[in-house]
C-alpha cells in the first residue's frame, strides 16, 4: 500500500509505485477530477500540485507522492474558488476537459504571484493544451481572479435571455471538476476492452488459436471479426459501410482494429501483441492520393474499382469563354495535410448489455442517434434495443461524428454479457481516428478590368484515407462553397474523394472547405496584384450579398451580412496596412505582413433533410423540463437551445431543466456537426417552446402578449388587463409541445444546382503577422474577425466560438501535420499553445435568419475558414512568398524565401499611400 | 511485480543499482512517456526502477572555490530560479525553454542528459560550460567531460551499476552564457535546432569561446573553428563570423519538424543571433 495525501486527506491505495499519479488517482481513488489526455506530459490536462508545484501526475510515479502535498481540482481552497468563478463567468470552460489542469496551473501561478501580468499568464498556462478556447477567455479569466475582479452573473428575466452573454448553464460542473466525461465512471467489475491494431497500413493476416491465447494470457476473451454477431461494418453513409469492427484478414490503414481484448486492466495491458497469434503478410501501401490513383494501383474496396470513393461536381455558365474573356486570370496548385482533431479527451465509454437483446452505451459523442443506428446493425438488433447516454464530450470538432469505441464495446459486452468500458490511449485515438482530408487542389480564377470576378474552377483531390467516413459529405459540399462567398457567374468544380491506405479522413471543423478556401483566397490575391488594386476592395466589390445569385443558382434572400463584415473590418485594414508599411520601411529582417480572407458555410447537410425534434414539458408539479437531444461538445449548444426555448416560451431560463441526448429520453436532435445545433435544434426548440406558450395561452385565454410566471406549481398568465393563475397540479396530464424543425433545402441537380442549404453563415478575417525572414518563422501578432452570426443569441459563447476556430486556423496554416505513424502523439503532432495566440477583436454582425430561431444561424465552423487563408495573405504581405502548402513550417518558408534574403515584390498593398 | 526501488541513501542506490542494473529514474519525465509510448503499440515495458526521488545530496547547486557541482536531480525550475552568475544565463535560459512548466518543476539536469536526446536543450549549455558529469559506483567516482559522456544518438558512457550524481561546471571568471532555440510553436516544443554559448572577454575582446549547437547531429557538438575565429575579436563583430563551414562538426537530418537543408541555414542564423546577444 502506498500512503497518498491528497487535498489534506490521507488516503492508502494499492497500486504499483510505477504507476502514473493520475492513474492511481482516477482508477484507485475515484478522484476522476484530474483528466488524462495523453500520458505523455504533453497535453497538461492532468495537471495537479505536488508540494504547492504545478506537476503532470502523468509523469510522477505513485511511489513520489507518498509523502508529498498532493492538491488537485476537487480541493476546497479559496484562491480556487475564485478561479473557479471566473472561469465561469468568462466562459474559460467549453468541454472542460482541460479545465482542470488549467484550474491547477492557475492556481500555482496565483500562489507564486498574486499579480501576474498576460505574459505571466501565458508563461504558466504554457504546458496546458486547450484545443476549444483559443485559450483568450482563459487568460482573462486568470487576470481577472488576480485581480478579484469578476463578473456578476447575469440576472435573467423572463424574455431576455437571447442575447445576453449568460455563463453556460452546464458550466459548474466543469469549473468543480465534477463532470463526467467518457473515461470517468463506469460500472463496478466492467471488464476492460482493449483493441489491438494493425501496425501495417495494408497488409493481409491469418489468426492463430485465438482461444489457446486467451488462456494462456489470462483474458476473459480474444474478440475477432467472427465474434461481431450483427454486420462487421459500420460507416456515415446509408449505402456504405464499408468499414469493419474488427478487420477480418485484411487491414487496409495502421490503427485498424484487429483483435479485442477482454480483461482485468492489467491483464490487457500486460499483453504484448506480438505474442498474439497474429501472422501479418505486409503488402505495399498506397500512401496519399497519387499512388491510390496511379496505373495499376490496387483495389482498396470492391466497390471502388479506381480506388474513387465518390465525385463532387458543380457547374454554372460558360468557364471556358469566361476564362478566354478575363483582363486578369490567376492560377495555382495547393496543398493541405492531414489534421488531427486533437481533442483532448481521447475516445472513452462502457456498455452494459440487458436482457433481450438490449444494450446500453454510454460514451462521448457528437452524435447518439447515429451511434444507435450503427451499434445496432453491429449487433444485429433493431434500433430500439440500443441506448446511447452520451458522457460529457471533452471536445470533438467533428471526431466524435464517427463511432469511436461503441462497436467495439457493443460486441464485447454481447460476448462476455458483461459490463465493458474502453479508453483509448492517445497514441491509439490519433492513428485510428478520423482526420481533416488532405486535399490537392487546382484552381483556376478570373476578373474583368473593375475587378469582379468572372470565373472559377476548381478539381480538388481529397484523400479519404482508408474508409468512406465522410469523405461524400466533402466532396460534395466543397463544390458548392469554392468559389468562395462572391458573385461569380462562371463556376466549374469537381472533386473527388479518393481512397488511400492512410487513416481514414472524416469529419472536421467545416468539411473540405477550410482546405478549399486556401485556394480561392490565394487566388483572389492574385488577382487583386495583377489588377492593382487593393485585396480588401476586390473582397468588398464581389462580395455575396442579400439578393444575389449562389453558383449553385439560389438567391440568398436574407441574411447574407458578408458586405457589412467587410465594412466593419476597413477602418482596421488601413490602419493595419498603415502599421505594416511603417514598419517594414525601416526593418528587413522581421516583417509585418497583413492578410485577409473571406468564407461562406451553408448551416446543415448538404441539400439532404437533417431535422431536429425538441420536446419542452410542463409537470403539474410545475418543473419545466426541455428534451433536449443536441449534445453539448463544449461549443455551448445546451446553454443557447434553453435561451431560445425560455425566451419562446416566456418564463426566465433559470425555470428550465433540461434533459439531454439520451436516445431513450429525447427526441432525435440531429448530429452536433455543420453548425446546425442553434440553427435547427434552436428552431425546433422555439417552435416547441411557442407551441407550448400557445397552450398556456388558450388555457387562461389570454392573448399572445401575456406574461407569464411560474411559482411552483402555480402558473400566472398576465394579460393587459386580467391575470389567471392556472394550478398544474389540477391539470389531468402534464402540458407538453413537440416540434419539429427541417431546414428547407432542394436536392442538387447534376451540375449542382439547387438550393442546398437554408441559411449560410459569413464571415472575414484580417491577420497581422510577423516573419522573420532569416529563420522563417511566423508569429500571428494579431486577428481581427467579422462574422454574421443572424443572431447573436449568446456573445459570450459566440466569442468563444471565434477564439477557438481562430487556434484551430492558426493551427491548420503553420503548425498542424498528422503524418500516419511518425506523428501520433501530442509531441510531434503541435496545435497551439497559450503562447502562439494573436490579440483577437470581434465584431459581430447580425443580419437575421428569417428561419432561424430569433434569427439566429450557425457559428463554429465559420469561425475557423477565413484563418488560415488571412495568415497565409499575410506571410505573402510580408514576404512576398505565396506559400501554396499548409502548414508552413518554418522549413517550407525558408525554402521558397531563399536563404533569409529580404523579400521581393511585396502586394501592392504594401505600396506607398495604402 | 517488476521491482520498484526507492533507496533513502545513495549508499544504498549503489548498492541496488550494482546487484540489479535496474533504471534510474528522477524527474519520470522521459521515461513515463517512453512507457506509454510503448504501449501503445502492444508493446508494455515495466523496468526495475531504481528511484533516485528520496536520495538525499543529489539535488541542490553548490558553489566552491573550484566552481559549481549541480546535483544531478537538480530541476530546470530550481536552476532557472537560482542565483547564478551570469556563466550560467544559457543553461538558464534552456531551464525555462523545455516543456512546460510543469516538466520544469519536475525535469533534471542529468535525466536531460542520461536521455541524450539529440533534441536536449540542456545539453549544449553544459558543453558550452565545459562540464564534466560526476558519476559514482558502489566503489567509486569518476568524472567524464560531458562530450565523452555522450557517445551517441541516445547513448552515454554510462556504465553498469554507476549513476549520475552531479554536473560539474568550473568557474570561468567573468564568462557569461546564452542560448537561442528554435522551435515551431512558443512552448512545449522540441527543438529544431538551438545554440548555446559561454564567452569570456579580456579587455573589450574575446578571450575565450565555447560554442555548441544542438538538435543538428546525433549529439550536440562544439564547433573549434567557431570558437578560435571569435577569439581577438570585439563582441560587436561576432556576429558576422558564423559561417556554413563552421559547421562541419555537425550532421543535421531532416525529420517531421524540419529539412536537413533548414536546419543548416537556421543553425547559421541561431550562432548569428546568439553571439549578438552578448554584443548587447
Amino acid at each position: 500500500m502506498i500512503a497518498l495525501t491528497i487535498n489534506g486527506t490521507r488516503h492508502e491505495v494499492a497500486a504499483d509505485p510505477l504507476a502514473p499519479l493520475s492513474d492511481t488517482l482516477r482508477e484507485g481513488l475515484g478522484l476522476t477530477g484530474t483528466k488524462e489526455g495523453c500520458n505523455a506530459g504533453d497535453c497538461g490536462a492532468c495537471t495537479v500540485l505536488m508540494e504547492g508545484a504545478q506537476v503532470c501526475a502523468c509523469l510522477i510515479s505513485t511511489a513520489q507522492a507518498e509523502g508529498a502535498e498532493i492538491t488537485t481540482v476537487e480541493a476546497q481552497d479559496p484562491l480556487l474558488g475564485r478561479l473557479r468563478q471566473a472561469f465561469l463567468a468568462r466562459g474559460a470552460a467549453q468541454c472542460g476537459i482541460c479545465t482542470p489542469g488549467m484550474l491547477m496551473a492557475s492556481l500555482d501561478l496565483l500562489r507564486r504571484n498574486a499579480a501576474p501580468d498576460r505574459a505571466a499568464v501565458e508563461d504558466a498556462l504554457g504546458g496546458v493544451l486547450c484545443r476549444c478556447t483559443g485559450y483568450q477567455q482563459i487568460i482573462e479569466a486568470v487576470l481577472d481572479a488576480a485581480r478579484g475582479d469578476i463578473a456578476a452573473p447575469i440576472a435573467t428575466e423572463a424574455g431576455a435571455a437571447v442575447g445576453a452573454p449568460l455563463p453556460r448553464v452546464d458550466g459548474a460542473a466543469k469549473v468543480a471538476g465534477t463532470e463526467r466525461y467518457g473515461a470517468d465512471a463506469a460500472p463496478d467489475g466492467a471488464l476492460w476492452l482493449r483493441a489491438v491494431r494493425s501496425p501495417h497500413a495494408h497488409a493481409r493476416f491469418t489468426l492463430g488459436d485465438l482461444d489457446a491465447a486467451r488462456d494462456r494470457l489470462g483474458l476473459a476473451a480474444i474478440l475477432s471479426a467472427r465474434d461481431v454477431p450483427g454486420r462487421n461494418a459500420f460507416g456515415i453513409m446509408p449505402d456504405l459501410k464499408d468499414q469493419p469492427v474488427f478487420a477480418d484478414g485484411y487491414v487496409r490503414y495502421r490503427g485498424e482494429a484487429v483483435l479485442g481484448l477482454l480483461g482485468t486492466r492489467d491483464a490487457v495491458a500486460a499483453v504484448r501483441d506480438a505474442e498474439l497469434p497474429i501472422a501479418w503478410d505486409p503488402q505495399p501501401a498506397l500512401h496519399g492520393v497519387a499512388a491510390a490513383l496511379a496505373e495499376g494501383a490496387p483495389r482498396l474496396h470492391d466497390h471502388a474499382p479506381d480506388n474513387v470513393l465518390v465525385r463532387g461536381h458543380l457547374r454554372t455558365g460558360d468557364v471556358d469563354a469566361a476564362f478566354a474573356t478575363a483582363t486578369a486570370r490567376a492560377e495555382g496548385n495547393f496543398r493541405t495535410a492531414f489534421v488531427e482533431h486533437a481533442y483532448i479527451e481521447p475516445e472513452a465509454g462502457f456498455a452494459i448489455p440487458g436482457a433481450g437483446g438490449a444494450m446500453t452505451i454510454a460514451a462521448c459523442t457528437q452524435a447518439p442517434v447515429m451511434d444507435r443506428e450503427e451499434a445496432a446493425r453491429v449487433l444485429g438488433v433493431p434500433d430500439e434495443a440500443v441506448r446511447i447516454i452520451p458522457t460529457a464530450c471533452g471536445g470533438g470538432f467533428g471526431g466524435k461524428l464517427d463511432v469511436s469505441v461503441q462497436p467495439l464495446l457493443a460486441v464485447a459486452a454481447r460476448v462476455t454479457n458483461r459490463p465493458v468500458r474502453m479508453t483509448y490511449a492517445r497514441t491509439e485515438s490519433m492513428a485510428s481516428s478520423t482526420k481533416r482530408h488532405p486535399a490537392t487542389l487546382h484552381a483556376r480564377m478570373a476578373a474583368d478590368a473593375q475587378g469582379r470576378f468572372t470565373a472559377f474552377a476548381l478539381e480538388g483531390d481529397f484523400n479519404t484515407g482508408a474508409y468512406a467516413s465522410w469523405g461524400p459529405t466533402v466532396a460534395n459540399r466543397v463544390p458548392v462553397h469554392a468559389s468562395g462567398p462572391y458573385r461569380v457567374p462562371n463556376v466549374w468544380n469537381r472533386t473527388r474523394a479518393v481512397y488511400t491506405n492512410d487513416t481514414p479522413a472524416g469529419a472536421f471543423r467545416g468539411f473540405g472547405v477550410p482546405q478549399a478556401a486556401i485556394a480561392t483566397e490565394a487566388l483572389v490575391d492574385d488577382l487583386a496584384e495583377a489588377l492593382g488594386m487593393d485585396r480588401w476592395e476586390i473582397r468588398r466589390r464581389n462580395a455575396i450579398g442579400k439578393g444575389d445569385i449562389t453558383p449553385s443558382g439560389q438567391v440568398l434572400h436574407a441574411s447574407a451580412g458578408l458586405p457589412e463584415c467587410l465594412d466593419a473590418l476597413k477602418p482596421e485594414w488601413d490602419a493595419m496596412l498603415a502599421r505594416v508599411a511603417a514598419h517594414n520601411a525601416t526593418q528587413r529582417r522581421h516583417r509585418l505582413g497583413a492578410g485577409i480572407a473571406c468564407m461562406w458555410y451553408g448551416c446543415g447537410n448538404t441539400a439532404l433533410s437533417n431535422p431536429s425534434t425538441m420536446r419542452i414539458t410542463l409537470a403539474r408539479d410545475g418543473t419545466l423540463t426541455l428534451f433536449n437531444g443536441a449534445v453539448d461538445i463544449g461549443q455551448g449548444s445546451t446553454t443557447v437551445i434553453a435561451q431560445i426555448a425560455a425566451d419562446a416560451l416566456g418564463l426566465p431560463i433559470d425555470a428550465l431543466r433540461q434533459v439531454i441526448g439520451d436516445t431513450a429520453l429525447t427526441p432525435d436532435a440531429g448530429k452536433t456537426s455543420a453548425s446546425r445545433q442553434t440553427f435547427v435544434s434552436g428552431r425546433a426548440a422555439q417552435d416547441a417552446a411557442r407551441a407550448l406558450r400557445a397552450r398556456i395561452l388558450a388555457l387562461a385565454n389570454a392573448g399572445e402578449a401575456a406574461r407569464l410566471a411560474l411559482d411552483g406549481a402555480r402558473l400566472t398568465i398576465a394579460d393587459t388587463h386580467t391575470t389567471r393563475v392556472i394550478d398544474l397540479a389540477a391539470l389531468d396530464a402534464d402540458l407538453t409541445a413537440e416540434a419539429r424543425y427541417d431546414p428547407p433545402t432542394v436536392a442538387l441537380d447534376a451540375d449542382g444546382q439547387g438550393i442546398p442549404y437554408a441559411t449560410y453563415g459569413f464571415a472575414a478575417q484580417i491577420a497581422l503577422v510577423r516573419v522573420d525572414t532569416a529563420l522563417a518563422t511566423v508569429k500571428v501578432e494579431e486577428i481581427v474577425a467579422a462574422q454574421d452570426v443572424g443572431r447573436a443569441v449568446n456573445p459570450l459563447l459566440i466569442a468563444g466560438q471565434i477564439h477557438g476556430g481562430i487556434a484551430q486556423g492558426l493551427g491548420l496554416a503553420l503548425m498542424e501535420e498528422f503524418i500516419p505513424g511518425r506523428t501520433e502523439n501530442l509531441h510531434d503532432y503541435l496545435i497551439p499553445t497559450a503562447g502562439d495566440m494573436p490579440r483577437i477583436r470581434i465584431h459581430l454582425v447580425e443580419d437575421p435568419e428569417p428561419e432561424g430561431p430569433f434569427g439566429a444561424k450557425g457559428v463554429g465552423e465559420p469561425a475557423l475558414v477565413p484563418t488560415a487563408p488571412a495568415i497565409l495573405s499575410a506571410i505573402r504581405h510580408a514576404t512576398g512568398v505565396r506559400m501554396t502548402e499548409v502548414p508552413v513550417l518554418p522549413h517550407r518558408l525558408h525554402e521558397r524565401i531563399g536563404g533569409g534574403e529580404p523579400p521581393p515584390n511585396p502586394l501592392p498593398s504594401l505600396a506607398p499611400g495604402d | 511485480m517488476t521491482a520498484y526501488h526507492r533507496p533513502r541513501t545513495l549508499h544504498d542506490a549503489l548498492a541496488i543499482r550494482a546487484a540489479t542494473g535496474a533504471l534510474p529514474l528522477a524527474g519520470g519525465t522521459d521515461i513515463h512517456p517512453l512507457r506509454t509510448a510503448r504501449a501503445a503499440w502492444g508493446d508494455p515495458w515495466r523496468p526495475e526502477i531504481l528511484d533516485l526521488s528520496a536520495v538525499p545530496g543529489l539535488d541542490g547547486i553548490e558553489e566552491s572555490a573550484e566552481g559549481w557541482r549541480i546535483g544531478a536531480r537538480t530541476t530546470w525550475t530550481t536552476i532557472a530560479e537560482a542565483p547564478l552568475p551570469p556563466l550560467f544565463d544559457g543553461l538558464r535560459a534552456a531551464a525555462r525553454e523545455i516543456g512546460g512548466r510543469q516538466v520544469q518543476n519536475r525535469g533534471t539536469i542529468a535525466g536531460n542528459l542520461v536521455t541524450a536526446s539529440p533534441a536536449g536543450d540542456g545539453i549544449p549549455n553544459l558543453l558550452a560550460l565545459d562540464a564534466e558529469v560526476e558519476l559514482a559506483t558502489a566503489t567509486g567516482t569518476r568524472r567524464l567531460p560531458v562530450g565523452a559522456f555522450l557517445t551517441g544518438y541516445r547513448a552515454t558512457a554510462l556504465a553498469a551499476g554507476e549513476i549520475v550524481t552531479a554536473l560539474r561546471v568550473p568557474r570561468c571568471d567573468g564568462a557569461r552564457g546564452r542560448f537561442a532555440k528554435l522551435g515551431a510553436r512558443r512552448y512545449l516544443v522540441i527543438s529544431i535546432a538551438m545554440a548555446a554559448g559561454v564567452i569570456r572577454m579580456e579587455g573589450d575582446r574575446i578571450a575565450e569561446a565555447r560554442i555548441a549547437v544542438g538538435a543538428c547531429s546525433p549529439v550536440a557538438r562544439r564547433l573549434p573553428t567557431l570558437e578560435e575565429a571569435l577569439i581577438g575579436l570585439h563582441p560587436s563583430e561576432m556576429p558576422r563570423v558564423p559561417q556554413p563551414a563552421h559547421l562541419a562538426p555537425l550532421a543535421p537530418i531532416g525529420d517531421v519538424r524540419a529539412t536537413a537543408a533548414y536546419r543548416a541555414d537556421a543553425a547559421v542564423v541561431l550562432l548569428r543571433d546568439l553571439l549578438a546577444g552578448f554584443a548587447r
